[in-house]
């Protein structure tokens, strides 16, 4: 079997001869592609946001798209990072700034409202999507009230704690007294 | 054989890959008995630091049994040794190995181009640790290749279990030297941050050390109170503030001598902002470090004071308080771990009985279960501690 990584090993070293199991969920690869996602439509948004504004028919808001295109950014890197539940809820946030500033521009006397019908849908659709991969990927880290074993006993000196102050004192003692 | 193998960002999977082979003269092939999962070993499972590449077997804490040597080993190893092998990886030969300055080999990294551009000068190979250090293949596999085999061992004696000897390797040695490095007097107050399996190595090597107090500063109720039985005091700071406590325990003066055992990344906390703008800047990377702890070290630390650093930087470190550095007269000490300079007189502690460094050991596995354990360790799950797996 062909195993991209083998090509970089450096002569002699161990090559993959069989894969094992991944522990990436379906979740874990939804949140990745939320996440480029996210990069994608905010370099657009930020680069081109008259393009975004003339579809929509809202001319003159190219400052509120650029805005929101450093948002989609920096929720997607957040999101193709360890923090990507944080990421996710972002999203999640992200979309319902997205709905309203559409809605805003659902005005009866704009001619592209067509257009903005479609991208609420999108966002709708995107949004479950975020909202269910920020519910699939919730950290494992226990609460913090919950039941946790303690290590009273675990001091690792066999003599015992004293024993072991003693002989450190006794090693100190000596020290000074030769130094002196 | 079967190994750990990073794929990526949390992604490490238990592989099959082919067998290691002698490379050089000096190599020598180990069957692996006991390996662990490291703290460190989790900044490389976040990708947090720069030089993995898929296919790059995990693991710097092995032990086992010589099977087959190299012509150039000499008589220093022969097969049927037990060894546990040090996670950096040693010449034995050049100028810094001769001041017994190990982990700054000036000989064994093997892809230095890289770290003399990352670093300015090449620091020694260490088993699967990124190719900044060499890209040598871990240990957390059935076998292991040791190259310079004749000076990058540590002989230990039969009838003492895996268990005790295994952090020769790496934790025990690295608390020992950042407890070591403090030159700790009969009055010092010495502070740890992080009860992790260094930071409790780095609480008992302090007490051995014969320091007056020893405080141990946590956020998690199992690892304090494994400080506690080890004879620290212990602060948690989620529930009291590190900087009253400490000036109440040392009445007022700070702590002589601080140790870092958490590293590059520190816990973030709405409460300390300071954290929560480092891993803003380390995801958008403008900073590699989150390094809190350092800052709060040189803030609390009493004036002429030392400052230990054993936990792992990878890059760049943002506003760290230099005029309070500076004008305190602290001294910062840090370093990978010259294990070797330390592991003759650990051993000799561990066979008489001063210390058995298996405390710390919680989970013990089958290798094939060791990707699920690299999510419990980092989730804190279980209680978990310190992870010893079986190949
Ligand atoms: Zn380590
Ligand atoms: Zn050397």
């Amino acid at each position: 079997m062909f195993h991209f990584s083998n090509i970089v090993r450096t002569k002699g070293d161990p090559k993959i001869v069989e894969g094992g199991p991944s522990l990436k969920r379906p979740e874990d690869q939804l949140a990745r592609a939320l996440g480029w996602f996210s990069i994608g439509l905010g370099v657009v948004e930020f680069f081109a946001p008259r393009r975004v504004t003339e579809t929509l028919g809202m001319e003159g808001h190219e400052t509120l798209v650029r805005t929101f295109g450093v948002r989609e950014i920096l929720a997607g890197i957040m999101t193709l990072s360890v923090e990507k539940n944080a990421g996710l809820w972002a999203r999640v946030g992200g979309d319902g700034l997205d709905a309203a500033a559409l809605l805003s521009g659902l005005t009866a006397d704009n001619p592209k409202k067509g257009n903005i019908a479609l991208a609420l849908l999108m966002v709708g659709g995107i949004a479950m999507l975020d909202y269910r991969a920020a519910q699939d990927t919730k950290p494992q880290r226990p609460p913090r009230d919950a039941r946790r074993k303690l290590y009273p006993n675990r001091s690792g000196y066999p003599k015992g704690i004293e024993s072991a102050r003693t002989a450190a004192k006794q090693i100190a003692a000596n020290a000074t007294a030769g130094r002196t | 054989m079967k190994a750990l193998v990073w794929h990526g960002k949390e992604d490490i999977r238990c592989d099959t890959v082919t067998d290691p082979e002698i490379q050089d003269p000096r190599d020598a092939i180990i069957k692996v008995t006991s390996c662990a999962i490291c703290g460190s070993d989790l900044h490389l499972f976040h990708n947090y630091i720069p030089g993995m590449l898929p296919g790059d077997i995990m693991g710097h804490e092995t032990m086992g049994e010589v099977v087959e040597v190299g012509s150039g080993v000499d008589r220093k190893l022969k097969k049927g040794d037990r060894v546990v092998v040090p996670f950096t990886i040693i010449c034995g030969e050049c100028d810094q190995c001769k001041r017994g300055n190990f982990s700054v080999c000036e000989t064994t990294n093997r892809k230095r181009h890289l770290a003399d551009k990352a670093f300015g000068h090449t620091t020694a190979g260490l088993f699967g640790y990124t190719h900044l250090t060499g890209g040598y293949p871990g240990g957390q596999a059935e076998y292991l290749r040791v190259p310079f085999a004749d000076a990058t061992h540590i002989k230990v004696p039969d009838g003492i279990p895996d268990e005790k000897l295994l952090f020769l390797s790496d934790i025990f040695p690295t608390g020992w030297q950042a407890a070591a490095q403090c030159d700790i007097e009969p009055t010092d107050t010495v502070a740890i941050w992080g009860c992790g399996p260094v930071g409790q190595m780095a609480i008992r090597s302090a007490i051995l050390l014969g320091a007056n107090q020893v405080i141990a500063i946590d956020c998690l109720p199992e690892r304090l109170s494994m400080a506690e039985a080890g004879g620290a005091t212990t602060i948690n700071f989620e529930n009291e503030s590190v900087l009253e406590r400490l000036e109440e325990l040392t009445d007022g003066r700070g702590p002589e001598k601080c140790i870092d055992c958490v590293g590059m990344e520190s816990h973030v906390m709405a409460s300390l902002p300071d954290t929560l703008l480092d891993r803003a800047k380390q995801m958008v990377m403008v900073e590699s470090d989150r390094p809190h702890v350092l800052r709060e070290m040189i803030y609390v630390c009493r004036p002429g004071g030392i400052i230990s650093v054993p936990g792992v930087y990878s890059g760049f470190s943002d506003m760290l308080p230099m005029g309070a550095f500076m004008n305190k007269g602290l001294q910062m000490r840090t370093g990978q771990t010259h294990v070797n300079r330390w592991t003759d007189d650990l051993l000799r502690r561990i066979e008489e009985g001063e210390i058995d460094p298996s405390f710390v050991i919680t989970h013990t596995v089958p290798l094939s279960q060791g990707p699920e354990m690299y999510q419990v360790f980092r989730d804190k799950r279980d209680s978990c501690v310190k992870v010893v797996l079986k190949p």
